[in-house]
C-alpha cells in the first residue's frame, strides 16, 4: 500500500499513471480503510486503467468482471461443472453397478468453476488481489443488489458448500459510465470519485509519458486541440484514450506540424460520431489558429 | 474517539440541510479518514470529505460551497455562471398562478358555467371524454383529473438478456436438473428450463410548458404523474425555452405536492419555445443515461418552434434513432383541418414513429391502450396514415 496521498501520486506516475490530488485522496484512503473505490466519469477518462495499474504496483493479480445486461450469479460468482457432474455420476454407476452413492459430492469444491467474484474472495491468495468490476451501469439492477451484499462483507454463500470468505480483502475498484444512475445504497458503501477531463497541464504529461514518439511542440498542440474540442458543442467528446490514440496515429504518419489537412484526415480518431465530424470539418481550421 | 467528531457531525448535518442525502454512516467514515490525511492541508481534507459525504456528480458544487462555508467561512459570491432570473421568473413565489391557472382561464372565458353532472353518468362521461381539454370548465376540469388519474397505464414489454426458471424456455436449467437428478440416485426425472425475464420498457416523457400549450400543460402533468405513479422505469421532462427534469417530483405519492413541486421546479411556464435546444439538451445530458434498454420516448408539444427548425430536425433524428419507438402528441391533431404545417412540425414529421392527438380523454384513452401493444419498427405506418388512423 502506499505511505501518503504525495507517496500515492509519486509510485502511480513511476507506471505512467498522472493523477491529480482528488482521485489520489480518495484511492489512498479507500486503500487504508478497504473500502472500494467507486469511480464515475465520461469514458475514456482512464477508470479502468487505475485498477490495472494498482495491479501492476501492488504486484498481485488482477480479477476483472465486465458487466452486461443479464450478468448473474452463475457467470459472476460461481457455476458448477455440469459435463464432469454429468460424467462422473455415469463412471460411478458403470462402476458400482448400481444407484449406491452415484451422486455423493457431486456438489462438492472439486465440481465448482469459479468466476470472478469468487475468485477474487479465493484463500489461495497471498496478498489482497485486485478486482475490477467494470461498468457496473451495463448490468441489471438485480446484479446491484447481489453486489452491495458482495461488498458488506466479502463474502459468498454456495448452499451446498458453505459460506466462503475472503482472507484479504481484494482492493476493489468499480467503474461506471453514467448510462444509468447506480443506486445511492450501493455508492454509500464505496469511495466515490467522479474523474474529470483532465487539465491542459495534465494531459500534456500525459501524452508525454504514453506516446514518447511525439515530439514535444506537437504534443502540446495536439492537447491544446483536443481540449478546445472538448469545449465544442458535440454529442460524444473526446476522452483522454482517444487523445492517446490521435497521438499515436500522428507519431505512426510522421506528422511534424498539426496542419488542417492532416486533422481533417485523422478526425476519426477523436470524433465516432458522423455528425460531430461533420460539425468538427467546418470549425477545424478556426481551432487549429487558437490552438 | 476521531478528532472533530463534533464539527464533522455537524457539517453532515449542515450538508444535509442543503439538500445532500449524506448519511450519518458516511459522515462517521469521513470522521474516520481524517486520522489517515494531514489534517492541517486543506485540500486533503476537502477531498476526503468529497471522497465519503458525495455519491453524486451533480452534488459536487453544492457540497463545495457548503465546505467552503461552513469550515474557511467564505461565501459564495454570485459568479457569472448563475443565470439571470427572468421577470417570470417571479411566477415561482406565487404558487398559486401555475396551479390555478387553468382554472381561472377557464372561468373567465366561460361566462355560462354549466353545472357537471358530478356522478357521472355514462352521456356525461361520454361528453367529457370528447370534449377538448381546451374548453372545460372549472368543473369539468376536476373530473377530468380524476379520471385521468385513474387511467391503467400499461407499456409494452421487452425480453430482457437476464434469465430466469421457466415453465418452457430457450435454455435448459441444467443445475437444477442435476440436482433433481442428485435426490433421484443420478438420473434426472425430467427436463427443466429457464427463459428470458420480460420487463416493462423504459418509458421517457418530454412535454412542451410554452405559451402555445398552456391550456393543456396542467393536464399533460396530471398525465405524466398518473403514468409515473403506475409504471416503473418513467422518466418525465419539461420544457419551454430550457429542459426540467421532473421525475423525482412526480414520484411523490401525494397528487398535489407533486403537481406543486413540479410546478415550482419549472423556471419558464408559458413562455417561449425552443423545442430543438431542449431536445438538444436532452440528448446530450440525458440520452445516454435515460434512453436504455429500448426505450419509448414520448413527446407532447404542438411543434410551434421559435428556435432554429434545422436545430430541432438534427436533434429529432437523434433521437429516433436511439430509443424504441418515438411518439409525438400533438393537441392540434385531433381538429378538424389541422395540417402538421407549422415548420418545427413538419421538420420533426420524418422521425416519428406514431403521431397522435391528445386533446381529450378519448385521445388519452387509445395512447394508454396504444403504449401496451405498441408493434415494433419495421410495421411502422406511414405518418400521415397513422395519424387519420386515430382520429
Amino acid at each position: 500500500m502506499f505511505d501518503s496521498i504525495d507517496d500515492t501520486i509519486e509510485e502511480l506516475s513511476h507506471l505512467s499513471y498522472i493523477t491529480d490530488k482528488g482521485l489520489a485522496t480518495s484511492l489512498f484512503l479507500a486503500l487504508e480503510m478497504e473500502r472500494a473505490l467507486f469511480l464515475e466519469g465520461e469514458p475514456g477518462v482512464g477508470k479502468t486503467e487505475v485498477a490495472k495499474v494498482l495491479s501492476t504496483a501492488f504486484d498481485t493479480p488482477l480479477i476483472r468482471l465486465q458487466c452486461y445486461e443479464g450478468l448473474d450469479i452463475n457467470q459472476a460468482v460461481y457455476e458448477w461443472n455440469y459435463p464432469r457432474q454429468l460424467l462422473e455420476i455415469q463412471a460411478r454407476r458403470d462402476a458400482s453397478g448400481g444407484l449406491e452413492h452415484v451422486t455423493d459430492d457431486i456438489f462438492g469444491e472439486d465440481f465448482l468453476l469459479k468466476r470472478p467474484l469468487l475468485k477474487a474472495i479465493d484463500q489461495s491468495h497471498e496478498k489482497a488481489p485486485v478486482l475490477l468490476i467494470d461498468e457496473l451501469d451495463r448490468a441489471d439492477e438485480e446484479f446491484e443488489s447481489f453486489l452491495l451484499e458482495l461488498l458488506s462483507d466479502f463474502q459468498v454463500t454456495i448452499p451446498e458448500i458453505g459460506t466462503l470468505e475472503a482472507e484479504h480483502k481484494p482492493v476493489t475498484i468499480i467503474t461506471s459510465n453514467r448510462t444509468r444512475e447506480i443506486h445511492d445504497a450501493l455508492k454509500r458503501r464505496c469511495v466515490y470519485h467522479w474523474i474529470d477531463y483532465p487539465s491542459l497541464e495534465k494531459e500534456t504529461e500525459i501524452v508525454r509519458h504514453k506516446v514518447p514518439g511525439l515530439s514535444d511542440r506537437l504534443t502540446r498542440r495536439v492537447v491544446a486541440f483536443v481540449q478546445d474540442v472538448r469545449r465544442q458543442d458535440l454529442y460524444k467528446l473526446p476522452g483522454v484514450s482517444e487523445t492517446l490514440d490521435w497521438a499515436e496515429a500522428l507519431t505512426h504518419l510522421g506528422t511534424e506540424n498539426l496542419d488542417l489537412e492532416t486533422v481533417k484526415t485523422t478526425l476519426g480518431f477523436l470524433l465516432k460520431n458522423q455528425d460531430d465530424v461533420d460539425k468538427l470539418r467546418d470549425r477545424a481550421a478556426g481551432l487549429l489558429r487558437e490552438a | 474517539m476521531p478528532l472533530f467528531l463534533d464539527s464533522v457531525l455537524l457539517f453532515g448535518r449542515a450538508l444535509r440541510q442543503a439538500g445532500l442525502e449524506t448519511s450519518l454512516e458516511q459522515t462517521l467514515s469521513f470522521a474516520r479518514a481524517l486520522d489517515l490525511v494531514e489534517v492541517g492541508d486543506r485540500e486533503q481534507v476537502f477531498y476526503a470529505a468529497r471522497s465519503f459525504l458525495v455519491c453524486r456528480r451533480e452534488d459536487l458544487p453544492v457540497f463545495e460551497s457548503v465546505f467552503n462555508r461552513f469550515w474557511l467561512g467564505i461565501e459564495d459570491k454570485p459568479t457569472a455562471q448563475q443565470l439571470p432570473l427572468a421577470p417570470r421568473h417571479d411566477l415561482r413565489k406565487d404558487r398559486k398562478l401555475s396551479v390555478t391557472y387553468l382554472s381561472a382561464r377557464a372561468a373567465a372565458s366561460d361566462t355560462e358555467v354549466q353545472v357537471a353532472d358530478r356522478h357521472g353518468t355514462y352521456s356525461a362521461e361520454e361528453i367529457l371524454r370528447r370534449r377538448d381539454f381546451s374548453r372545460l370548465t372549472p368543473e369539468e376540469l376536476d373530473e377530468v383529473q380524476r379520471l385521468i388519474r385513474d387511467t391503467t397505464w400499461q407499456v409494452s414489454r421487452r425480453r430482457t438478456r437476464r434469465l430466469i426458471p421457466a415453465r418452457r424456455g430457450a435454455h435448459v436449467h441444467l443445475r437444477r436438473m442435476l440436482r433433481d437428478a442428485a435426490k433421484f440416485g443420478g438420473i434426472p426425472p425430467g427436463l427443466r428450463f429457464r427463459d428470458r425475464k420480460i420487463k416493462q420498457r423504459p418509458l421517457v416523457l418530454l412535454a412542451d410548458i410554452s405559451g402555445s400549450m398552456e391550456k393543456y400543460s396542467r393536464l399533460v402533468l396530471q398525465f405524466f404523474f398518473s403514468a409515473a405513479q403506475k409504471l416503473d422505469e418513467v422518466e418525465s421532462f419539461v420544457f419551454g425555452t430550457r429542459l426540467t427534469r421532473v421525475t423525482a417530483q412526480l414520484r411523490q405519492r401525494n397528487v398535489d405536492r407533486a403537481l406543486e413541486d413540479a410546478a415550482n421546479e419549472i423556471v419558464d411556464w408559458s413562455g417561449g419555445t425552443r423545442i430543438g435546444e431542449s431536445l438538444a439538451l436532452f440528448n446530450r445530458q440525458w440520452g445516454r443515461r435515460v434512453l436504455r434498454r429500448g426505450a419509448v420516448v414520448v413527446i407532447v408539444s404542438d411543434g410551434w418552434e421559435r428556435g432554429d427548425v434545422s436545430v430541432l430536425e438534427r436533434e429529432m433524428r437523434s433521437l429516433y434513432h436511439r430509443c424504441y419507438r418515438l411518439i409525438w402528441l400533438n393537441p392540434y391533431v385531433g381538429q378538424k383541418g389541422y395540417e402538421p404545417r407549422v415548420a418545427g412540425m413538419a421538420a420533426a414529421l420524418g422521425y416519428i414513429d406514431d403521431f397522435l392527438p391528445i386533446h381529450n380523454l378519448r385521445s388519452l384513452r387509445s395512447l394508454s391502450r396504444h403504449l401496451g401493444e405498441l408493434p415494433s419498427r419495421r410495421t411502422r405506418l406511414p405518418v400521415s396514415r397513422a395519424a387519420t388512423n386515430l382520429l
